[in-house]
């Protein structure tokens, strides 16, 4: 199922603020009005450097922080604030998360099957044990275990095998959105490819939409309908993944697209990064705003720095 | 005979762990010719660490090495040239002539190799005064420069401070300074960038070419990014369970491979222009090297294997003077097999983008 941007958009995040007090002198602001929306079976990829609140933001969203600003909506729901029985419901079965390290993600003193059946069980999803166990093998076989699994502990699985097992626990419930955070970059590029061809089947069976946060950018290329660039906490850039790429408009998108290693020897050896610094780039954050340039493609900065970014890439 | 700084030859070690022997190393050979890069590649556990470890006398204490010699060519400081194998010496005299001083290593992690509780300057001196027998004064003037060279604003005050006041980035700087103080002869980077954001990876390899560049250092590469291989590296060689499965120069293992495991590899990472609707994968996982393996270790996961696959281990064949592969496929007796139909593709849209930009090696 591909995605469907005329339906209402599963996720709504508007002006979202994570803001960390750490003295009364000193706030840091690791998100900083940030808005954006999924639409329902749609990979909206967040890439940016450590530092630059991607994996915050994610946390946020699954309300694993408390947002200090602006408003999330899911299906419909307000999931900012204090959550009713209803929302917190919705929250927590329809949204889930997939984290970095598959190992310290899993309890290592519980089955596999019961990591899996967790949710069912908090949730009272089923009727009988049988059903229970039915449903578990089902998972599984779709992530490309198998049911002999279900009685071992994480500690016997491969890396790949792992973050598959983390896959499962996610999908158990069904959800209509999965957060990844990270969830291929500890993993070796053979068994990435795997993970990364496994997660797209489900979303074509299951129709749900991914969240995927990362720093690889050829990987949250490959798989991303639209992509979110950060730094500093900020959006710079959004569009869908041909407008970024064939477009870049922000130096730090620029930047951050020439970094990216190309497994092309006569290319990779000529070439050299383009620099980005902040301090320096005579840009400054907090003035400029999310301006639309064409179709969805938006860019940080103010009228002039949008205006002058637009000629160049045109010239 | 060529200027080879370095001769691993067919280095075997087995680990003895409660589970039972692991023969993580089964008969490497690599070579490497000064002033020159070579990459070694593969998945974790295929041993790249190990070996790198071994040159550097560093084993964890239950490695036995049951074959094998580390032949290491150095000038010394009168000028003469001295061939030593490293796995007969001790290392107690390993630590003193090679450790830092002829061989320096760079690992993954700055701040697991930068000591928390001391300040960057004493650190940085720490080895030049203990291998290059100088006064604190001049190895602190040293430092300084050091530290400029490495691109280190306000160098003076980076001395007094600690490595949890530095970024990532700027500690991995501090750790290159301190790997080429004593002007080494040969650098081992163990995943230099793998810790790193992309746009400082692209900046630390930059500098560590260049550094290569003006002081003649010769540099092994580990690592499992074919980006980075791509990017720094003069020679390649393919690690798999233990053993190198091909070895060539960039241009005929990026272009030109032969071996399937190197098309699984490149084939898996997807370039900015894959647009197919899967990506190719190898199938399965890596061996356990617990278990003795007969014949080719990557049969199982290996969708072109041969009958004589399971039953006798593939010699490296030659296909140039500088490329070989150890795959059966190569065997003039064997069906003729040419890499998978995606890659030979990707391969000529690599080659047509090099000609578009006037790339040149």
């Amino acid at each position: 199922m591909a995605a469907n941007y005329n339906a209402e958009p599963i996720l709504k995040v508007e002006h979202m603020s994570q803001h960390f007090k750490i003295n009364s002198a000193f706030t840091v602001k690791a998100v900083d009005d940030v808005s954006f929306e999924i639409y329902p079976g749609e990979t909206y990829g967040l890439v940016g450097e450590s530092g630059s609140g991607k994996t915050t933001i994610g946390r946020g969203i699954i309300r694993l922080y408390d947002p200090t600003g602006g408003k999330i909506t899911f299906k419909g729901a307000d999931i900012t604030g204090r959550l009713n029985r209803e929302t917190s419901q919705l929250l927590r079965t329809k949204m889930q998360m997939i984290f970095q390290d598959p190992m310290a993600s899993l309890n290592p003193r519980k089955k596999i099957g019961d990591i899996i059946g967790e949710g069912l069980d908090i949730h009272h999803m089923y009727r009988t044990k049988e059903e229970r166990k039915e449903h578990i093998d089902g998972i599984l076989k779709k992530v490309g275990l198998a049911v002999e699994h279900y009685d071992r502990y994480p500690y016997q699985f491969s890396g790949g095998q792992r973050q598959r097992v983390g896959i499962a626990r996610a999908l158990i419930m069904n959800p209509e959105l999965i957060i990844a955070d990270e969830c291929i970059s500890a993993l070796d590029v053979s068994i990435q490819a795997q993970v990364v061809n496994l997660m797209k089947d489900i979303q074509e069976e299951t129709g749900t939409a991914y969240l995927f946060i990362a720093h690889d950018l050829s990987m949250v290329k490959y798989i991303s309908d639209r992509i979110g660039v950060l730094h500093l906490g900020k959006m710079l850039e959004t569009g869908t993944t041909d407008e970024i790429f064939s477009r870049p408009l922000h130096p730090y998108t620029k930047s951050l697209l020439s970094a990216i290693p190309s497994p092309n020897p006569r290319v990779e050896k000529a070439r050299t990064a383009v620099e980005y610094d902040y301090e320096t780039s005579g840009i400054d954050y907090g003035k400029g705003s999310l301006t639309l340039v064409e179709g969805t493609h938006y860019v940080h900065g103010t009228a002039e720095e949008v205006r002058k970014w637009t000629s160049e890439s045109a010239g | 005979m060529a200027d080879k700084i370095l001769e691993i030859n067919n280095l075997d070690i087995t680990f003895s762990t409660t589970a039972g022997p692991v023969h993580a190393i089964r008969g490497v050979n690599i070579d490497l010719e000064r002033g020159e890069t070579v990459a070694v590649v593969g998945e974790s556990g295929s041993g790249k660490s190990v070996v790198m470890k071994t040159v550097m006398g560093i084993l964890a204490g239950n490695a036995a090495i049951n074959r094998g010699e580390i032949l290491f060519r150095y000038k010394q400081d009168n000028g003469e040239t001295v061939e030593v194998d490293i796995l007969k010496k001790d290392k107690k005299w390993i630590r003193k002539n090679i450790n830092g001083r002829r061989i320096a290593m760079i690992f993954q992690d700055p701040m697991t190799s930068l000591d928390p509780t001391m300040t960057i300057g004493k650190q940085l001196m720490e080895g030049m005064i203990m291998h290059l027998g100088i006064t604190r004064q001049e190895a602190a003037e040293r430092a300084v420069r050091l530290l400029e060279e490495v691109g280190i604003t306000e160098p003076g005050r980076r001395m007094k401070q600690y490595p949890h006041q530095l970024s990532g980035g700027m500690r991995q700087r501090i750790v290159i300074a301190m790997a080429i103080s004593c002007n080494p002869d040969l650098l081992i980077c163990d995943e230099p960038t793998t810790a790193l954001d992309v746009t400082i990876q692209a900046r630390i390899l930059e500098l560590i070419k260049k550094l290569q560049a003006v002081h003649g250092i010769s540099v092994i590469y580990i690592t499992h990014d074919l980006g980075v291989v791509a990017k720094v590296a003069d020679y390649v060689n393919v690690m798999y369970a233990g053993k190198i499965v091909e070895v060539g120069n960039i241009e005929e293992i990026f272009y030109e491979p032969k071996h399937p495991y190197t098309w699984g590899l490149l084939s898996a990472m997807p370039d900015l222009e894959t647009d197919d609707a899967r990506l190719y994968t190898i199938p399965g996982s890596p061996p356990n090297l617990l278990h003795e393996v007969k014949g080719d270790a990557f049969a199982p996961r290996n969708r072109y294997a041969l009958k004589i696959d399971s039953i006798a281990e593939p010699p490296m064949f030659q296909i140039t003077k500088t490329h070989f592969a150890a795959t059966w496929l190569l065997d003039p007796r064997a069906p003729k097999v040419e890499m998978p139909e995606e890659l030979k593709k990707r391969v000529a849209r690599m080659l047509k983008e090099a000609d578009r930009n006037g790339g040149q090696l």
